[in-house]
């Protein structure tokens, strides 16, 4: 399926994450230092990297942008560490999705699978979520095959999100392009969502189109 | 006590004595003194008497003397009891009781019984026999007392492993069983002191006389003190008044002649000896108010020397001396009072009366220790005269205008009144003047007027001539009349002037003490020392306390004081030495301060620096007995404070050690059970894989997540570095995604999202609101039963926002509302079988107060559950209106 590069120092999970791949049909190298992991991404083309952030020598987080630099791969962060900061640094530098350990090998996957994705396809048609389908070439979102009217801000902001559907979208770069200017409010932004909850999520199921990742950002579940 | 009420618990535990038998024990500071002897002595005098007695048990160690004693008692015959192959013989304590003697002589309190018996300890079997109402006498050897074991241990170097309890001596009648040292030598050599078979070299060495010395002190001291804590008792259970021969209280009586510090220092010798508090007692009365200054200044090192030697310090203002010490010596419950008696004529005693015999004769109880003081010559001070003795000159000429208003009055008069009536006027003027001007304006008074009555009245008018005896006499009248009035006034005054003088230094005095008690810490008490004393005896003061480096100035009543070398070395001094130093003192007089050692219990805290402007005297001598009590009262608001800072200290370690011991057991217990769920089911994959085992790990690895994040967390909180990023939150979604990490802990439960879509925006922390809200679902899915729904509400109430988490389960007991959220609640069975970590609901408070956000815990109004809510007070929520076209 896929090539995957595995960067931890750990050699016990660089086992488990081999098992886990493989299983699923992958093919994997891995990397116990930031040196070693930089050579393999260069002799190598992995599709995928599953980065963890504390390397010995040197940091995980700086390795995010030249990896992220490379056209084609997609980048997963796989830390223990779970602060928010760590977390959108690690995303606003370009990392497609970020998993703290300990993860759950399926969600892993699934990530995983997400990621590929993006990085094979970038620039979508039309993109169905649940009863939810959005066409960006339409400008038009529907429910259940009746047309939801979305005010302008509602629309970009679901669009944004379908662009990186699966994928956590920070708040920097949804209020960056959604909204601009010098200081935009991320009241905005909730009022937005909760707007767009009302009118796209069944009422019992609020969270089931767009996740809210705590203090980092949303994610469109596709 | 002194209501003369009888305390409760004194009386009940009197009560509980009641139908028990007595205990009277021998005490003896070692073998061979002779208490059996002693006991069976006694005995016999209470057979003699007709009582019931019976030998329970009584090792005569075949002593001749001692054993025919023993004849003519009924003797209660030994039990056999086997063991080892031997026979021990003991006391037959079921016969003993079925016997009932009214006193039974049990020997060697201290003996252990053999294996096998009903009590391992002899002193257990009286226990019984008193509690079956039998009077017990018995015997036992000072280095059997457990308190005292290690003290005799460490001069004798022979240890002993039968003890009694002391709490048995507290109990009893004592005797002392006494000998010198050098008879029980001798009879040591004598071969008369029974030794067991073991006796050796260590027991020879146990018997030398400095040891039997020590133990006979021992013996006596422990003695008295039994006295002393029933004599208490019997004294609180009775509400007693009067002095009591107890605990000794020594009073030192102060006087203003030369030698009250040798009164003080007796004072402590005699408090030492007897180990009791004493008080050095100045009794202030009219007279003080005559004293010299040499005087006030010996009143003020006697108590100043008293303060160092560890004496509580009391000024009690008395009509007389003797009445004085009287009241406070019944008030104190003193039992020495030291008193000193000058050397004074026969004559002045025959007229004055003797302070010291009316004190032996008023004060029965105490014992009046009398000293020699130097001094005596003075004769009973004159009436007090020194203020304005010699008059103002307003009183002259108001005097002069009183008679010569007289005088005319007198003319207008005279040919309506006699002469001698005339006369009668002049008294007016002479009054007044003796009673608002003093002595000599009044006898000025009486002489003018006499001056006057003669020049203008009495025949030959217009001369100074008397022809008529009798007018010699309306003379001499009006001089004398001025003489006794302006005495009288002058004296009447002099009480007034010290009435409000000591009411002024007593309303200081308790404004003071007031004042510092009301502060809490130790600045603002040194501050307000400073503020006080400047400001009641107007002088400058700094208070200087030890610092980093040594001495630094901590108060002063105003800034800018500077302190030179020479001021700094007296001040250190005074701190070192627990004495005054500076100027008027006698060490390093050249500082322009005097220094005074605030001390309390031989301690110096602080030193009180003193300075007046212009570079006098800071204090005048008068003043000195006041600055004392000032002094003494803030070192001990000092003192208290420090002791409560210790203890405060004391209180948070405890505090820290008994949450870091919680700690440890909760990461044991907590870290240890997952993991040996874990490696129970990994071990278990081995033989094929099921999905229960798969289960287990997966749940058990969650909550070691779930637990390690927690502790994470509550590292954060107790290293202070929670860090905030508020930012405008939508509730509904915050509940959305803690749902979503919660899942796994929530299986099994349906949650229900109760947030209306209109409610405003909250200001917090993103990641500790998620935090809060994992841990609040967390718990919720954890004790509501299995199968129910987990509602999530959002609500207003009043100007605040409510998020709370309503389960369906037991709910939390009653009363524990509260304290549930404390680190490392645990609810009994409840908790650990459902394997909480006891730090999930103590973080949520944590967290949810660094944001400013209250948390509620309490059972549905229907008792069907739990209900744990978030309070968002109206600060945190958001109203700004939308700008139009931003969303």
């Amino acid at each position: 399926m896929a090539r995957v590069l595995v960067v931890d120092d750990e050699p016990a999970i660089r086992r488990l994450l081999r098992q886990t791949l493989e299983r699923a049909g992958h093919e994997v190298i891995d990397a116990a230092d930031a040196r070693v992991a930089l050579a393999a991404v260069a002799q190598t083309a992995p599709d995928a990297v599953l980065l963890d952030l504390g390397l010995p020598g040197r940091d995980g987080l700086e390795l995010v942008p030249v990896i992220a630099r490379t056209p084609g791969i997609a980048l997963l962060v796989v830390s223990a560490r779970d602060a928010t900061e760590d977390k959108v640094a690690a995303l606003d530098l370009g990392a497609d999705d970020y998993v703290t350990k300990p993860f759950d090998s399926e969600e892993l996957l699934a990530r995983l699978r997400v990621a590929l994705r993006r990085s094979e396809a970038k620039g979508a048609g039309v993109v169905r979520a649940g009863e939810v389908t959005i066409d960006p070439a339409a400008h038009r979102v529907e429910r259940a095959g009746v047309e939801v009217h979305l005010t302008r801000k509602e629309y970009e902001v679901l669009t944004l999100l379908a662009d990186h559907a699966g994928r956590v979208v920070t708040h920097k770069l949804i209020l960056q392009r959604v909204w601009g200017g010098h200081d935009p409010k991320v009241e905005y932004l909730r009022i937005v969502i909760r707007n767009l909850r009302q009118k796209l999520e069944a009422p019992n199921a609020v969270g089931s189109l767009i996740a809210n990742e705590q203090g980092i950002g949303y994610r469109l579940i596709g | 006590m002194s209501d003369g009420r009888p305390d409760p618990q004194a009386l009940l535990r009197q009560a509980a004595q009641e139908g028990r038998g007595r205990l009277k024990i021998f005490l003896g500071a070692a073998p061979g003194v002779g208490k059996t002897f002693e006991m069976l002595s006694e005995g016999k005098a209470r057979a003699r008497e007709g009582v019931d007695v019976v030998v329970g048990v009584v090792e005569t160690h075949g002593r001749a003397e001692t054993d025919a004693l023993t004849r003519g008692f009924e003797i209660l015959p030994r039990l056999a009891i086997p063991y080892e192959g031997r026979t021990l013989h003991e006391m037959d304590l079921d016969a003993l009781i079925a016997r009932a003697p009214r006193l039974a002589l049990v020997d060697e309190l201290a003996h252990t019984n053999a294996p096998g018996s009903r009590h391992p300890k002899r002193h257990q079997d009286v226990e019984e026999l008193l509690a079956a109402g039998i009077d017990v006498y018995s015997t036992i050897n000072i280095q059997h007392v457990e308190s005292l074991n290690d003290i005799v241990a460490g001069f004798t170097h022979v240890r002993v492993r039968e003890t009694v309890p002391d709490s048995v001596l507290e109990a009893a009648e004592i005797e002392v069983v006494d000998i010198p040292p050098d008879e029980l030598i001798e009879r040591l050599k004598a071969g008369k002191v029974y030794l067991p078979q073991e006796a050796t070299r260590a027991l020879q060495h146990f018997f030398s006389k400095s040891n039997l010395s020590a133990l006979r002190e021992l013996a006596l001291t422990r003695a008295a003190q039994a006295v002393d804590a029933q004599m208490l008792e019997h004294v609180r259970a009775l509400g007693v008044g009067g002095t009591w021969a107890g605990a000794e209280r020594i009073v030192v009586a102060i006087n203003e002649l030369a030698g009250g510090e040798g009164l003080v220092r007796a004072g402590k010798r005699v408090a030492d000896g007897l180990r009791g508090p004493w008080t050095a007692l100045f009794i202030e009365t009219p007279r003080v108010a005559a004293f010299s200054d040499a005087q006030h200044a010996r009143v003020a090192a006697a108590m100043t020397l008293a303060t160092q030697l560890g004496a509580t310090v009391v000024t009690v203002p008395a009509a007389g001396v003797v009445e004085g010490i009287k009241g406070y010596l019944a008030d104190a419950r003193a039992t020495q009072l030291i008193v000193g008696k000058s050397r004074r004529s026969r004559w002045f005693e025959l007229r004055h009366g003797s302070v010291v015999d009316r004190l032996v004769r008023e004060t029965p109880g105490v014992t009046v220790h009398v000293l020699p003081v130097a001094g005596g010559a003075a004769k009973p001070e004159r009436l007090p005269l020194r203020r304005g003795a010699w008059g103002t000159r307003l009183g002259y000429v108001a005097t002069s205008a009183m008679i010569a208003g007289v005088t005319g009055i007198g003319t207008a008069l005279f040919r309506v009144l006699q002469l001698g009536n005339v006369g009668m006027l002049y008294l007016l003027p002479v009054m007044a003047a003796a009673s608002l001007f003093g002595l000599r304006t009044g006898l000025f008074a009486g002489l003018a007027s006499s001056l006057a009555y003669n020049f203008f009245f009495l025949p030959p008018t217009g001369t100074f001539t008397i022809n008529n005896p009798e007018n010699v006499i309306s003379v001499f009248v009006l001089l004398g009349v001025a003489f006794v009035t302006s005495h009288l006034a002058a004296r009447v005054r002099a009480q007034a002037d010290l009435a409000s003088q000591s009411a002024r230094t007593n309303a200081a005095l308790t404004g003071f003490l007031r004042q510092l008690t009301e502060l809490a810490d130790d600045a603002a008490v040194k501050r307000a020392t400073c503020r006080e004393i400047a400001h009641i005896l107007d002088v400058h003061a700094v208070l200087l306390g030890a610092g980093a480096g040594g001495l630094d100035v901590q108060a002063a009543d105003a800034e800018g004081y500077q302190l030179g070398t020479l001021d700094l070395a007296a001040a250190q001094w005074a701190f070192d030495n627990a004495t005054t130093t500076g100027r008027g003192s006698g060490t390093l007089t050249a500082s322009d301060w005097v220094f005074h050692p605030l001390s309390h219990a031989g301690r110096t805290l602080a030193v009180l620096g003193l300075a007046r402007d212009g570079g006098g005297d800071p204090v005048r001598a008068d003043q000195l007995p006041l600055l004392t009590s000032l002094i003494d009262q803030a070192a001990m608001v000092l003192e208290r404070l420090r002791l409560e800072g210790e203890m405060r200290d004391v209180e948070t370690i405890r505090t820290r050690d008994r949450l870091r011991g919680a700690l440890l057991s909760s990461v044991s217990h907590d870290l240890r059970t997952p993991l040996t769920a874990v490696k129970a089911a990994a071990a278990e994959l081995r033989h094929g894989v099921t999905p229960d085992l798969v289960t287990t790990i997966e749940v058990e690895t969650r909550r070691l997540d779930r637990f390690v994040a927690n502790l994470l967390d509550m590292a954060r909180i107790e290293a202070g570095a929670l860090t905030l990023a508020i930012e405008p939150i939508d509730l509904a979604d915050a509940v959305t995604g803690a749902a979503h990490d919660a899942r796994a802990a929530l299986a099994g439960h349906a949650i229900r999202l109760e947030v209306p879509p209109d409610l405003p925006l909250v200001r917090c922390d993103p990641q500790l609101l998620h935090h809060c809200l994992l841990n609040l679902l967390d718990n919720a899915g954890r004790y509501a039963d299995p199968g129910t729904a987990i509602r999530i509400v959002g609500a207003h109430r009043g100007a605040t926002l409510r998020l709370s988490v309503v389960d369906e389960g037991p709910g939390l007991p009653p009363g524990a509302e509260s304290a549930i959220f404390d680190t490392f609640r645990r609810f009994d069975g409840s908790d650990r079988s459902a394997g909480g970590t006891g730090l999930g609901l103590a973080i949520v408070k944590a967290f949810a107060e660094a944001m400013g956000v209250g948390v509620e815990a309490a059972n549905r109004d229907d008792g069907a559950g739990a209900r744990f809510t978030l309070v968002f007070p109206s600060a945190t929520i958001v109203r700004d209106a939308v700008v139009e076209g931003q969303i």
